[in-house]
């Protein structure tokens, strides 16, 4: 049987009077890449944030390899791939080397120049997203795809067992989509690294995803897509009314 | 020059400043909180004021002033999340507010030279407190320089990769107070900020990493101090104006060379 990475239960939480998650509960076993969907406003984002423990819930609890997320120290084996990773500071006076080696020096309690297994490790993980020649670049000066490259190969750098990704496909054109695809296949299967990824495109995402957590007003509904259609999620989610358009680009 | 005691005693107190003020003014600039020296430095001059009334020695109860000024902005951003400049804005008045009521409360005569910085009125005690806490500042700078990166580069990140972003963010508060504090006596309440963030907007003008945007700040930092004190002594001007002007100088030097070689790229 497969380890449950992640274990959502009873959670709830609240912008002030508006309470925007009611009672979830869901889990998230290894190896799975789980696609999470929703309409705007939907609390998709605030749940990731409350599994990092970035946000505190009103109620219920969260772990995380087992330990509950208030007691989670071992930050190394999950990584984070927010939605302002493409719109960063383009003035940032930061190169690329310098992003990725600060996150593997921050596991480090003594104070240490970055020696040649550091810099290796930097060198592998830009091989992984195919962004080696872009290392001494200033990450300002790069696109919005490169530079969401340079946030996967940052938490990449550690090895991480899990990824979340907050909406990495926002305004990413076609071909891009294929290759950010192509790399998620990647790190699942040959790296076994568990993903999680907010979306809005329900058909492509159903392709990709062994699993789909679907959120509307307040709940989350859990999928396992062996057992449903994408039909399914969508009126579970916008309603009864709803059908999917099939079209090719 | 340097035949004058106290022209050596500036120019070693204004090394120093030259290096602790941009260096952090860095991490504040880039954590897009450069106005935090103004703040600080209107919060220090009401300790000075403090402590001509108390005949305690001003550097010290500035120091104190701004190090709880520092921690309240801290407080109070948490208190208005989406609004942090507010924060600012509450301890700026409350510092301008405080100086104006002890500067007229008399015997505060000296004020004048805690506001525009004074080169005949540093002391050995400036000097050795000067000297000592930017020993501190530098080693923090040194320790945390990883840590400090990731928080100015990526807070929310920072906090993921297990570093404690609380105790840093009060430590750093403190540091920027201290430095407010001990560069009062030699540029100014009025003028410190500036030499917070004038080098550093010079450097990010030009630099290609983050360590060589800090090396750039630091040395506009100590040719505006060298520079503006030269100037102050010889044509008898307020040390804080002649550096600040200096700083602004470089700046616009930078500006204007970028501007001509961007032009010869494009005409080739």
């Amino acid at each position: 049987m497969k380890e449950k990475v992640v274990i959502v239960e009873n959670l709830s939480f609240s912008y002030g009077k508006n309470k925007v998650l009611d009672d979830i509960n869901l889990y998230i076993e290894e190896g799975d890449f789980v696609g999470i969907i929703g309409p705007n406003g939907s609390a998709k984002s605030t749940l990731i944030r409350l599994i990092l423990g970035l946000l505190k819930p009103d109620r219920g609890t969260i772990k995380l390899f087992n330990r509950p997320i208030d007691e989670f120290k071992d930050f190394h084996k999950i990584g984070y791939i927010p939605q302002y990773a493409r719109d960063f500071n383009p003035m940032f006076p930061a190169t690329v080397e310098e992003v990725i080696g600060a996150n593997i020096q921050s596991m480090k309690k003594s104070f240490k120049r970055m020696g040649k297994e550091e810099k290796d490790k930097i060198d592998q993980v830009l091989k992984i997203v195919e962004i080696e020649d872009l290392k001494k670049q200033k990450i300002g000066n790069l696109s919005g795809g490169q530079k969401q490259r340079v946030f996967i190969a940052r938490a990449l750098v550690n090895n991480p067992r899990i990824l979340f990704m907050d909406e990495p496909l926002v305004g990413v054109d076609l071909e891009s989509q294929n290759r950010f695809y192509k790399l998620m296949d990647r790190l699942n299967k040959e790296h076994n690294i568990t993903l999680v990824m907010i979306s809005h495109d329900i058909g492509v995402i159903y392709d990709k995803v062994n699993r789909i957590i679907c959120m509307s007003k307040g709940k989350a509904y859990g999928h396992d897509l062996n057992k449903c259609q994408p039909i399914d999620i969508v009126r579970e989610i916008y309603g009864e009314n709803m059908n999917l358009l099939f079209h090719d680009h | 020059m340097l035949y004058y005691e106290f022209m050596q005693r500036s120019l070693i107190m204004g090394i120093m400043i030259g290096l602790i003020a941009p260096t952090i003014g860095y991490f504040l600039v880039l954590r897009r909180q450069a106005v935090i020296g103004d703040t600080l430095s209107h919060v220090a001059l009401s300790g000075a004021a403090f402590g001509m009334l108390t005949n305690i020695y001003p550097v010290y109860t500035g120091i104190i002033f701004s190090i709880i000024a520092a921690l309240g902005i801290e407080g109070l951003r948490k208190k208005y999340e989406n609004y942090a400049e507010l924060s600012l804005a509450i301890i700026l008045s409350t510092g301008v507010g405080l100086a104006s009521i002890l500067i007229s409360l008399g015997n505060t005569q000296g004020v004048l030279s805690y506001l525009f910085g004074s080169l005949a009125l540093i002391s050995n005690q400036d000097l050795i407190l000067v000297i000592g806490i930017g020993i501190i500042i530098f080693t923090t700078i040194i320790l945390f320089y990883r840590d400090l990166f990731y928080i100015t580069f990526d807070e929310e990140g920072a906090h993921l990769a297990g570093i404690s972003s609380k105790f840093l963010n009060h430590y750093f508060s403190i540091l920027v107070a201290l430095t407010v504090a001990i560069s009062m006596r030699i540029v100014g309440v009025l003028l410190i900020s500036s030499l917070m963030v004038l080098p550093v907007a010079t450097s990010l003008l030009i630099a290609n990493s983050f360590k060589s945007g800090l090396i750039y700040s630091n040395s506009f930092g100590i040719i505006s101090v060298i520079l503006g004190l030269i100037l102050s002594f010889y044509f008898d001007l307020a040390p804080g104006g002649t550096i600040v002007l200096t700083a602004l100088a470089i700046l616009l030097l930078v500006i204007i060379t970028g501007s001509i070689k961007n032009k010869i790229q494009k005409a080739n």
